[in-house]
């Protein structure tokens, strides 16, 4: 390093320092955004510049002689060098959706101080050392995927483990996905008419793209793009409309049938008619609007509401039961660390990479861009008002349907707030009501729009960026369910198939028929479940996808340090062993927490035992309102406490599995992983 | 606007359009003709149409492992 390399990165961490100071030690006064920014800014700078490379050199030993997939086995579609400027936004769009949105939103409630030191502590020593260590592996393995590595590295029965882990996961995202939209969709009428105008559009697209001129992406998202710029101004009208708003003021339960159907309809139709072109649109919106939103906050700077800790660190929130551990390593999910970007890791960008040098740059870089986005939800979220934030985020059972009751309930909370505030944002933004639009899309729409109308447009556009903000989520939330689905079935063929061999043949339709029946049946009954939920769904499934998510985290990071165990380069597996212990840590706390724990709020079982036992005395507690209600409460419970043990069962055996094979290589004095290509290959 | 500048301007705007067709699964279709016309020479080629149309569909081939983006 020159002297002006150390003098420049001094100037980073002393900036960083600062701003971090700033940012954790103010109290009583608002802070500005800008210096959350600027801290995260710098932390992610200083670790690609010297944990990260670290890692990559270190760690892994990268070799940029050696010859990479992508060269081996060229063929101008699947294998193919890229730049790597042009791969990083690949990968970073195939990994960014709702996650990183969604839980830093969530996570809000303790406060923005708690949330953001794991987005950035969390990314920095987890996330992203698990993306770039996948990616590398898959590298190294001609891009075979993660559940190929668990099998051929850790055995047949580590990977089959490991895949029904990956299938349910499947089936908790697509709920928790799907009830977030409809969340953010019922009683809403501009919002439903915009986001079921991006059917008939994506159907135009598609056409457009198969039969009047082939192929054009630009034209046909152009079109599209226009469109729903049209879709979003009419949506207004829709809802000022009482004849029209009444076609699409929709209830929750309706919305949500309404979203299984489509997810079974579009997942059997051919993918060129639907899926791709509205993938497409939702692709382009997505990164434009993270852009848009980057530079909104940097113009306008807005100032956090939030106060940096809340009383709910105790674990007496609204909005998500339990403790700040392990919970809110739960929750915050995606924006620190995701187990879903392990199968994106070793899916379609390591065919794509042009040098192992380039594996710092794509997988850890790309994450640390992810974090960003969480950074910049958090900030979102923290933006508006607290007591409107809480208005928002705690079900109608605890704050009632009335913004005069509601107020007083969050005023009583300590967030002082008037009735005539909730009303106003909700007039501000075009909607009848704000109360308890659980599942943060919502939330993060009236933060973007606070956000993008004081520079673009003013008050007067606070509806139309709402409803944008809104139409984004939901469009690729959409996509997800779609594509998802389709994953899901594929599963299903594939592990029905073991018994029944001709479901295997994943080009029969009728096949396809019954598997996307099966898949849209499974992540159906959660999604109508938690929106039948009186607590609001979000409180009782959102954990269960976070306890999903980092499972599947935790078992990519045991694949890693295997790998590293039986490269021999034990010395450094501390890089992936540290981030496992925490996961397993937490996700095995809080999995046995929602199994077994006395209090009620978290306990799956203790909350059944409580209704199962009023229910024999004949008594009916609120929030249900029969006997019927009464059982089906105790039935849900036990499913999703079935679930939280499985989860926590699947966690355990990988650490067991992890362990023997670690302690294999070990002993053993050479290395014992099967590499593809090094130096026999690149002497050729 | 000097010559220099144009052909940097004109390099970035086809990065984005590049890295923008990539983010939805269609990779660079002079890089792949450029390679059959390479290494598989006298093989056919497909035309832009039959390229995007197979690409589509490799997008959401679940069975060769694509998995797409969810959080």
């Amino acid at each position: 390093m020159t002297l002006r390399e150390k003098l420049m990165w001094t100037a980073v961490a002393v900036v960083g320092a600062i701003s971090f100071a700033v940012v954790a030690l103010t109290r009583g006064e608002p802070v500005n955004a800008a210096w959350l920014v600027v801290a995260s800014v710098c932390i992610y700078f200083i670790a690609y510049r010297f944990y990260a490379l670290f890692i990559v050199t270190q760690a892994y030993g990268v070799d940029a002689r050696r010859v990479t997939p992508a060269y081996r086995h060229n063929d101008g579609l699947d294998y193919v060098p890229t730049n790597r400027y042009v791969l990083f936004g690949h990968h970073f769009a195939a990994i960014a959706g709702a996650g990183p949105l969604v839980g830093p939103v969530l996570a809000a409630q303790m406060g923005y101080l708690p949330g953001t030191l794991w987005i950035l502590a969390g990314v920095v020593f987890a996330g992203a050392v698990q993306d770039a260590t996948v990616l590398f592996l898959s590298v190294r393995r001609d891009g075979k995927s993660l559940g190929e590595m668990i099998r051929s590295e850790m055995g047949p029965v580590a990977g089959g483990v490991a895949g029904i882990g990956v299938l349910l996961i499947c089936v908790i995202v697509l709920a928790v996905l799907a009830l977030v939209v409809v969340n953010a969709l019922k009683g809403s009428p501009w919002g439903a008419f915009t986001v079921f105008c991006t059917l008939p559009i994506a159907l135009i697209m598609g056409v457009y793209s198969r039969f009047v001129r082939p192929g054009r992406i630009g034209e046909m998202s152009a079109i599209g793009v226009a469109l729903l710029v049209m879709a979003l101004i009419y949506g207004r009208t829709v809802s000022e409309t009482p004849a029209l708003a009444a076609w699409f003021n929709l209830s929750g339960p309706d919305l949500a049938l309404i979203i299984i159907g489509y997810g079974f309809v579009a997942s059997v139709l051919p993918v060129w008619l639907v899926l791709a072109p509205r993938d497409y649109l939702s692709t382009f919106l997505k990164v434009g609007t993270i852009l848009l939103l980057a530079i909104g906050i940097v113009v306008v700077r807005p100032e956090l509401q939030m106060p940096a800790l809340t009383k709910f660190v105790d674990g007496s929130g609204p909005v998500w039961a339990g403790s700040l551990f392990p919970f809110l390593f739960i929750t915050i999910a995606c924006g620190s660390v995701s187990g879903w970007h392990a199968l994106i890791a070793s899916g379609t960008t390591p065919k794509m990479i042009e040098n192992e040098n380039h594996i710092r740059f794509i997988g850890y870089g790309g994450m640390l861009m992810e974090s960003f986005v969480a950074i910049m939800a958090m900030i979102a979220a923290s933006v508006i008002h607290p007591g409107v934030y809480f208005a928002m985020n705690s079900s109608a059972g605890l704050i009632g349907v009335d913004p005069a009751h509601a107020a007083e309930v969050i005023s009583g909370w300590g967030f002082a707030v008037t009735p005539d505030v909730l009303t106003q944002v909700a007039h501000d933004v075009g909607e009848s009501s704000i109360l308890s639009r659980t599942g943060a899309a919502p939330t993060l729409a009236v933060g973007m729009a606070s956000i993008l109308s004081s520079f673009l447009g003013g008050p007067a556009l606070a509806g139309i960026w709402y409803h944008f903000a809104i139409l984004f989520e939901a469009l690729f939330i959409l996509t997800t369910v779609d594509a998802g689905t389709r994953v899901c079935r594929f599963m299903i063929q594939d592990l029905v198939g073991n018994v029944v061999p001709a479901f295997k043949a994943t080009e029969s339709w009728t096949n396809n028929v019954i598997g996307s029946a099966l898949s849209c049946a499974l992540w159906g009954y959660f999604l109508y479940q938690g929106v039948i939920d009186p607590l609001g769904g979000i409180w009782t499934m959102w954990p269960l996808f976070g306890t999903a998510n980092q499972m599947l985290a935790a078992i990519a990071l045991i694949l890693c340090t295997v790998v590293l165990f039986k490269m021999k380069r034990e010395r450094f597996a501390w890089v992936t062993i540290v981030p496992t212990l925490w996961l397993v840590l937490c996700t095995v706390t809080a999995g046995l927490e929602k199994v077994a724990s006395p209090d009620m709020r978290v306990g799956f079982v203790s909350h059944a035992l409580r209704f199962g036992d009023a229910a024999a005395a004949g008594r009916i507690v609120a929030p249900a309102k029969t006997l019927s209600e009464m059982g089906r409460i105790v039935f849900n419970d036990y499913v999703d406490a079935a679930l939280a043990a499985l989860f926590t069962a699947i966690v355990v055996s990988m650490v067991v599995y992890g362990f023997i094979e670690a302690r294999k290589a070990l002993r053993n004095a050479r290395s014992t992983t099967v590499e593809i290509g090094g130096a026999a290959v690149a002497a050729q | 606007m000097s010559d220099a500048l144009f052909s940097r301007v004109r390099f970035a705007c086809e990065m984005v359009a590049k890295t923008a067709c990539l983010m939805v699964g269609v990779p660079d279709y002079e890089t792949y003709v450029a390679h059959r016309r390479m290494n598989h020479p006298g093989l056919p080629v497909m035309t832009y149409e039959e390229f995007f149309r197979e690409r589509q569909e490799a997008r959401y081939a679940v069975g060769k492992g694509r998995f797409r983006g969810c959080c």
